[in-house]
C-alpha cells in the first residue's frame, strides 16, 4: 500500500521546487505545479515502475475570482488501479495567460475532458488537437462556469441573496 | 499520409488533388434524434457504401448546466439534478451524491441505511443493466427478450415506488440516511423479486447467450483491448469487459460493500458480446448482494444522528421547538456545510461515478464537478466503429450504454 507521505516525499524530492502546498483533505493527497511541469509530472507519475498511477479519472476547473494572478485551477485526478491511490494535482492559472499543455497525448480520455473545461471556463490547452466546444453550442461567445455569469438573473428584485443562500 | 484519401480505387493511391480517383463517400447523419441511438446525440457518419470510414460525434444536445445550477442550491436539493443523469439507475446518483456530502460533512450513516441503500442500488444496476442488454437484444433484432425484461424492471419500479414515491426520477434518500425505512411491502416484493427474478432471467439468457444469430452479430464487433480501454478512461461493466477487474465497490468499498460476498465477472476480449455477457453476470451478482443484504439486515435507526442536516420527524416538527427551527432551517437552505474539497465516487451502471464537490464554507457548493463514466467513455465510439458496418455501429452504441443524460449532465 502506498502512503500519501511516502509519495508525497518522494515527488517533492524528485520535483524540487516545482510542486508545492501539499495537503491531503479528507485522505486524498493533493499539490499544487507549474503548468511548464504538469505534463512531465503526469508521465513521471505514469511511467514510474511501482506507483504506476496510470489512470485518468479526471480534469476539470475552478474559478476563483478573488485570488488576483491565480483566478483559475486545472484540476487533475490521477488513479492508481494497481495500488489503489489516488491523488490529485492542481495548476493555478492566471485570468491572463489562461494556457496550459495539453495531456490527451499522454490519456485519450483527456481529449474531451480538456474540451469540457475550455467550454465552461475558457481555458486553453495548448496542443489540443480539437479544441473547441463540447456541450454548448459553438455560437456563444463567454464561458458559462465562470463565475461572473451569475444563475439567476441579475435584475429581479424578489430574490435576495441575504435570505435565499449565494 | 495524410494527403491520401482513404479507399481509393483499386490498383492506385488517391491523393486529395486526385479527387477522380476517389470513390464517391457518402455522408450520413446518425441522429441527432434517431430511435436506435436511444438518446439525443448526433453521429455524422462518413460512409463508403456500408462501411463507415470516418465519424464525428455531436453532443450536448440535453445539456442542462447542472454544475451551474448547484451552485445555487443547498445540497439536498441537488439530489434532483443527479437523477437526471443517468435515469436508468437514478438511486446510485442519489446515494453517490448524497454519500460525497456526508464525507463532507462527516456524517456516519448507521448500518440498516447502508444496507437499504446497497440493496437499492443494487436494484437498480439491475434495471440499468435490464435496459442495456434488452436494448441490445433490440437492436440485434429480437424484441421478445427486451419485452420480457421490461416486466421485471417495472417490479424494480415499484420497490422505488414503495420506498420513495417515485419511478423513474426517485430522488431516493437522504442526507444523513433514507428518508423512510423499508417498509413491510418493501421487503415483501424485494424477497418477490429475488425469488421469481432469476428464472426470467435464466430464461433471457437461454434466448441470447448461445443464440448462433446473436453471437455472429456480436462477436469481435467493437473489440478493444484493455491498454485502450484504460487510456480511454473506460470504467464499470465496459471495462471490465475488456479484461480489467477494476470495481468501485471492491476497490474502494462504500456503504458496507465491504460486508458482502460477490464476484466480479471480467471479459476477455472486450467485443460487444463480453460486455453483453459481463452485465448479464453482474445482474447475477448483485442479486446475490440484495439477497445477503436482505436477510442480514442489521436493525437500528435508519437516518444518522445529524439533526442540522437531516430533516426532523414531521410529529416533532409540530410539537417542538427545536425541531422546528431545524426543518425551517434545512428546507430553506439555510445550513452552512464546512469548507473542503471531496472526490468520492460510486460505481454507478456505467462506471465510475465521480463527485468532485468544493464547498467553500457556504450553503451551496462553491464548485461541484460530476465524474460521468459515460461522457468520457464515448469518446473511443469513432474508433471503435471505424471500417464497420452501420448497423455493427448501433449495436457498439448499444451495447455501452451511452446514456444521453449522463453524458450532456
Amino acid at each position: 500500500m502506498l502512503t500519501n507521505k511516502e509519495v508525497a516525499e518522494h515527488i517533492a524530492e524528485k520535483f524540487e521546487g516545482k510542486v508545492g502546498d501539499f495537503e491531503q483533505p479528507y485522505g486524498l493527497l493533493t499539490f499544487y505545479t507549474l503548468r511548464e511541469n504538469i505534463i512531465p509530472l503526469l508521465q513521471y507519475l505514469k511511467e514510474h515502475p511501482t506507483y504506476k498511477i496510470d489512470f485518468l479519472t479526471d480534469i476539470t476547473g475552478v474559478h476563483y475570482p478573488e485570488n488576483t494572478g491565480k483566478e483559475f485551477v486545472v484540476v487533475y485526478h490521477l488513479h492508481s488501479l494497481i495500488n489503489n491511490f489516488r491523488v490529485r494535482i492542481k495548476v493555478a492559472l492566471s485570468k491572463d495567460d489562461l494556457h496550459i499543455p495539453t495531456a490527451s497525448e499522454l490519456y485519450p480520455c483527456a481529449n474531451w475532458m480538456e474540451r469540457e473545461t475550455y467550454d465552461f471556463f475558457g481555458i486553453i490547452f495548448d496542443g489540443h488537437p480539437n479544441l473547441i466546444r463540447i456541450l454548448n453550442i459553438e455560437e456563444m461567445d463567454y464561458f458559462p462556469m465562470r463565475k461572473e455569469y451569475p444563475l439567476e438573473d441579475a435584475t429581479r428584485r424578489d430574490k435576495i441573496d441575504a435570505l435565499f443562500g449565494r | 499520409m495524410s494527403d491520401i484519401e482513404l479507399l481509393p480505387k483499386q490498383g492506385q493511391v488517391a491523393k486529395k488533388s486526385q479527387p477522380e480517383l476517389v470513390e464517391e463517400l457518402t455522408t450520413l447523419n446518425l441522429g441527432p434524434t434517431h430511435p436506435a441511438t436511444h438518446g439525443i446525440f448526433q453521429n455524422i457518419l462518413q460512409m463508403d457504401g456500408e462501411k463507415i470510414i470516418s465519424s464525428e460525434q455531436t453532443i450536448g444536445y440535453i445539456h442542462r448546466a447542472f454544475e451551474k445550477i448547484a451552485e445555487r442550491r443547498p445540497f439536498y436539493q441537488i439530489t434532483t439534478l443527479t437523477d437526471r443523469m443517468n435515469y436508468c439507475s437514478s438511486p446510485i446518483n442519489n446515494f453517490g451524491w448524497h454519500m460525497t456530502v456526508e464525507k463532507l460533512l462527516g456524517i456516519e450513516v448507521p448500518k440498516r441505511a447502508q444496507y437499504i441503500r446497497v440493496i437499492m442500488m443494487e436494484l437498480a444496476r439491475i434495471a440499468d443493466h435490464i435496459v442495456c442488454n434488452g436494448i441490445l437484444g433490440v437492436d440485434t433484432g429480437a424484441f421478445s427478450g427486451f419485452l420480457y425484461l421490461m416486466q421485471k424492471r417495472e417490479e424494480i419500479y415499484e420497490i422505488y415506488e414503495e420506498m420513495c414515491g417515485a419511478r423513474l426520477t426517485t430522488n431516493m434518500g437522504r442526507i444523513g440516511g433514507m428518508e423512510r425505512d423499508l417498509s413491510s411491502t418493501a421487503i415483501k416484493k424485494i424477497h418477490e423479486f429475488i425469488k421469481t427474478f432469476p428464472p426470467v432471467l435464466k430464461e433471457f439468457e437461454e434466448l441470447f447467450n448461445r443464440n448462433r444469430i446473436f453471437m455472429d452479430r456480436t462477436i469481435n464487433v467493437g473489440a478493444i483491448s484493455a491498454e485502450k480501454a484504460l487510456a480511454y478512461g473506460f470504467t464499470g461493466p465496459n471495462l471490465r469487459a475488456a479484461g480489467v477487474d477494476y470495481d468501485v465497490r471492491v476497490m474502494n468499498p462504500y456503504s458496507s460493500y465491504e460486508d458482502f460476498e460477490f464476484d466480479i465477472p471480467i471479459g476477455q476480449h472486450g467485443d460487444t458480446y463480453d460486455r453483453y455477457m459481463v452485465r448479464g453476470e453482474e445482474m447475477w451478482q448483485s442479486l446475490r448482494i440484495i439477497e445477503q443484504a436482505i436477510n442480514n439486515l442489521p436493525e437500528g435507526p435508519y437516518y444518522a444522528d445529524a439533526p442540522e442536516y437531516y430533516l426532523p420527524p414531521k410529529d416533532d416538527v409540530y410539537s417542538k421547538m427545536e425541531a422546528l427551527i431545524y426543518h425551517f432551517k434545512i428546507v430553506m437552505g439555510e445550513i452552512d456545510a464546512p469548507a473542503g474539497e471531496v472526490y468520492h465516487s460510486v460505481e454507478g451502471g456505467n462506471g465510475e461515478l465521480g463527485f468532485y464537490l468544493i464547498s467553500d464554507g457556504g450553503r451551496a457548493p462553491y464548485r461541484l464537478h460530476f465524474r460521468r463514466p459515460c461522457f468520457i467513455y464515448y469518446q473511443a465510439f469513432p474508433e471503435m466503429i471505424k471500417g464497420l458496418t452501420i448497423s455493427d455501429a448501433i449495436i457498439i452504441m448499444s451495447s455501452l450504454n451511452v446514456i444521453a443524460g449522463e453524458l450532456d449532465a
